[in-house]
């Protein structure tokens, strides 16, 4: 090679496009002393197939070192405002103490996912031959570390002061509805990289983030919970990447070979009826327990899912790609599930690491509005049932262990959309044994990989099993207490209702609101 | 005087999340850092096995022949979390940018003897795909490991390894004048040149390796150990005479990469090694089988940086290495 003959010191100017191709491209090679699919022994896993990973199209176009600078200049923005939340005990200006319920749905069920996420993505980081698709999910593996550590930065002030926040990651592993998030990560990071990547880059953070983000976030904001809106908003643009991860990677794998399309529409077919039970437990916080409330859930499902979902399989339709099974059995739902989800957790409060109370009268005429077609019909008697068993002091909780669903692991807690007095109940049998399910959606899910889901491990049967005991503690014979210590849940401080809660009493004793409450229990 | 600011104190019912009491105390607040890394993968109740490695758990100790009791015990002496992690990157980027801008500006490439450009194109440039295997390897690691503080280290490791490959880049780029001309070439060597095949053999046998902590000695302590003094180091301190100084400013973060980077790999290297003599007998026998393999793959790149001294650079290399891991506590046998 002549060296003379490339110098040219007076360079053009180089486009951030061209800067970015020409630092990023070139840095994989094919392999000759390894094969290729030991090197990315992944790919063959799922019969999807590409031809050309030069074709992914970058879509940040972020070199390393403009990342360290704009991700620096946010970091120093957000720490910045949780010192001052910290300084000033911020916590105080929340809407009421009730709000904090929220921050532990969200603390014990999302944070963890977000851990998963941050692994998952250094799988695809490592998996994808091509730079520019390793390199994508490369800088959302660390991003999402990012999500987790300021997520718990942010709320480590309110760990400090409310109780249900403090052990977060042990009860994500073990506490009965937490299986529905866990099970739904567990699920994709189990999968093959495609499906990995369309279940939580497509599914979850194209079509699904904004209905999971924006309850909690705007929650916050309405609620005046300072350190949580601000990482929510020096997420945005986080987010803002990884939903267009998730678009040019579904199309970039319908592009590469017709026969991909029919593989894609099954994920997506699972993916979104996977999501969306996990969305149950947002649409009763969005519902039932902001103090101000944002929106109701109909409305967001209507805006999130209905209208920007719609459009968004509008164009996916030239792939031949259609809406994703049972989408119409979400939007008629969406007049049941936030009050069936509550009122699930009502019942079955002692086993909760969040607290829960009866709406106001206040709360029920909001409800009656959002839901004029079936809240003063179906839902309103029931809670006014339930106030007047608490004012003869016979507050009721459901003694019995609920029947899990096999694939999203939800109780069979709702009713046939036709039929608000029939509980929802599906069965397969499979090698001699029965299966139960919630739904048509679950019920399809299972029986495209059996062998899958009958490994799940579902919480109440575990706990009848005997197998819910404290590592190295003697069981203490009455499983719910047992397992109420297993899930590191310390009862009659993180249980049961808000009213007569610690947290209830330490919040009117620090904003002066009951003169006469002694001091709390910590 | 000082001025006094009245402030209504509020007692917190706890100092810290249950996992960070456990490790380092509940009588105390925790630090961010502490709070931030440990003991946050999923550990218990996996629902399902993963299509990709079904005789396993999602997360599983058995990716790997070295045993902890506490797969958290990885501290990292340089307590990066996130945010310490890219606020420290953003001032080494920041430093780099200003020597980057300046070379270019003042056309300071144009003094380098041809001697020099035909160095950075043999020796330093095709490096550039080696760093984006480091990067792939240190992927791995992040993915399949135990435990989320190595997981942690791993990930800035993985960036940290694109990044220097980038500025590798930008140095060809500076030469070409923004062709990319001397990439294209130096991925010609990386793949087709009898001085830098073994190492390309080498590197694609790390690529297939399935033992994260076998990868993690391989690249982070031997190939790396060896590679810097043989090949970064003789741009650190200035090719012969004119415009040396020049190439030391623009592979001067990698100089101070690799500093740092040691410090974290050290100590991974020194609790697995505390932790059983089975450990230390595994990490020896793992440094002494890559480290024979490293020294035949560099063999003819240090015939070709002769004039740069490149026997006795990858002789002291070597020698270094041994007083290193004696140190940490095994040895290369």
């Amino acid at each position: 090679m002549n060296t003379q003959d490339t110098r040219r010191p007076a360079g053009k100017k180089l486009s951030l496009k061209e800067k970015y191709a020409q630092m990023t491209r070139g840095l994989g090679w094919d392999t000759s002393y390894e094969p290729m699919d030991q090197v990315f022994d992944q790919l063959g896993l799922e019969g999807i197939k590409i031809h050309d990973w030069d074709k992914w199209e970058d879509p940040f176009r972020l070199t390393m070192d403009a990342y360290w600078k704009y991700q620096a200049e946010k970091e120093r923005k957000l720490y910045a405002v949780l010192d001052a939340f910290q300084q000033n005990n911020g916590h105080l200006n929340i809407s009421d103490a009730r709000y904090v319920n929220t921050l532990k749905l969200f603390f014990t069920g999302i944070t963890p996912a977000e851990y998963n996420a941050h692994r998952l993505f250094a799988m695809l980081g490592r998996q994808f031959p091509g730079p520019g698709a390793a390199i994508a999910c490369q800088m959302q593996a660390v991003d999402e570390l990012r999500h987790v550590q300021t997520q718990i930065h942010s709320i480590s002030q309110y760990n400090k002061y409310f109780n249900g926040l403090h052990d977060h990651t042990v009860m994500n592993d073990r506490l009965w509805y937490l299986s529905v998030p866990k099970s739904f990560f567990e699920d994709a990071i189990s999968s093959g990289p495609f499906e990995q990547i369309i279940a939580i880059s497509f599914a979850l953070e194209y079509l699904l983030t904004n209905l999971v983000f924006m309850p909690f976030m705007s929650g916050a904001a309405y609620n005046g919970d300072m350190a949580t809106v601000t990482f929510g908003f020096s997420s945005q643009s986080d987010e803002a990447r990884h939903m267009t991860l998730g678009l040019e990677c579904i199309k970039f794998v319908l592009e590469q070979d017709p026969g991909n399309a029919a593989i894609i529409q099954r994920y997506l077919d699972k993916w979104f009826w996977r999501g969306y039970k996990v969305l149950g437990l947002v649409s009763m916080m969005l519902d039932y327990m902001l103090p101000k409330k944002v929106m109701s859930w109909k409305e967001a499902w209507d805006i999130y899912f209905v209208q920007n979902g719609g459009s968004l399989f509008n164009d996916l339709s030239r792939y031949g790609l259609s809406m994703p099974k049972y989408w119409e059995q979400s939007v008629a739902e969406a007049e049941h599930l936030s009050h069936q989800t509550w009122n699930a957790f009502y019942n079955f409060s002692g086993a909760a690491a969040f607290h829960v109370w009866l709406p106001s009268d206040e709360d029920m005429a909001w409800l009656a509005e959002k839901y004029p077609n079936t809240f003063d019909q179906h839902y309103r008697p029931r809670i006014e049932h339930y106030r007047k068993l608490q004012a003869e002091g016979k507050r009721y909780y459901n003694p019995s262990l609920p029947m899990l669903c096999q694939t999203c692991q939800t109780p069979l807690i709702f009713t046939e959309m036709d039929d608000p007095t029939r509980t929802s109940h599906r069965q397969l049998e499979h090698d001699g044994d029965t299966y139960h399910f919630c739904s048509d959606g679950c019920r399809d899910i299972f029986a495209e990989q059996p062998d899958k889901y009958v490994s799940a491990w579902l919480p109440a049967h575990q706990i009848l099993q005997g197998n819910c005991v404290e590592p190295g503690t003697e069981a203490a014979g009455d499983p719910g207490a047992d397992a109420l210590r297993y899930f590191h849940v310390v009862a009659g401080q993180d249980n049961l209702d808000y009213e007569g809660s610690p947290d209830e009493a330490n919040w009117r004793r620090w904003k002066g609101l009951d003169k006469t409450t002694p001091a709390a229990a910590a | 005087m000082s001025v006094e600011i009245r402030v209504a104190s509020i007692d917190p019912i706890r100092q810290t999340f249950a996992r960070t009491a456990r490790r380092f105390g509940a009588d105390k607040p925790a630090s961010r850092y502490q709070e931030a890394s440990f003991d946050l993968q999923p550990r218990d109740n996996f629902h399902y096995r993963p299509v990709w490695d079904p005789q396993r758990d999602i997360y599983d100790r058995r990716r790997t022949a070295i045993e902890m009791r506490d797969w958290d015990d990885f501290r990292d002496p340089r307590q990066y979390y996130y945010a310490t992690y890219v606020l420290n990157r953003a001032r080494m980027q920041e430093a780099a940018e200003k020597s980057f801008e300046f070379v270019d500006k003042h056309g300071l490439m144009a003094t380098l003897s041809a001697a020099q450009v035909q160095d950075i194109e043999t020796l330093l440039l095709p490096l550039r795909h080696l760093e984006w295997a480091a990067n792939l390897n240190n992927c791995f690691i992040s993915a399949y490991c135990f435990g989320s503080p190595m997981a942690q280290g791993a990930i800035y490791t993985t960036t940290d390894r694109l990044g220097i490959a980038q500025y590798l880049s930008r140095i060809g780029l500076l030469l070409d004048g923004n062709s990319g001309q001397s990439l294209t070439d130096a991925k010609a060597r990386w793949l087709d040149d009898p001085a830098w095949q073994p190492l390309r053999r080498l590197t694609e046998r790390s690529l297939v390796q399935k033992d994260w902590f076998e990868l993690f000695v391989a690249q982070n302590l031997v190939l790396d150990s060896l590679i810097h003094p043989l090949l970064y180091a003789p741009f650190h301190s200035g090719v012969g005479d004119t415009g040396g100084a020049y190439l030391a400013m623009l592979t001067e973060f990698i100089k101070d990469w690799s500093a740092d980077n040691q410090k974290w790999v050290d100590a991974c290297l020194k609790i697995a090694t505390a932790e059983s003599p089975a450990n230390r007998a595994r990490l020896s026998a793992w440094t002494a089988e890559w480290k024979a393999l490293a020294l035949d793959a560099l063999a003819p790149l240090a015939q070709r940086a002769a004039h740069l001294d490149g026997p006795e650079r990858l002789a002291a290399a070597a020698r270094a290495l041994d007083q290193r891991i004696a140190k940490l506590g095994f040895e290369a046998a």
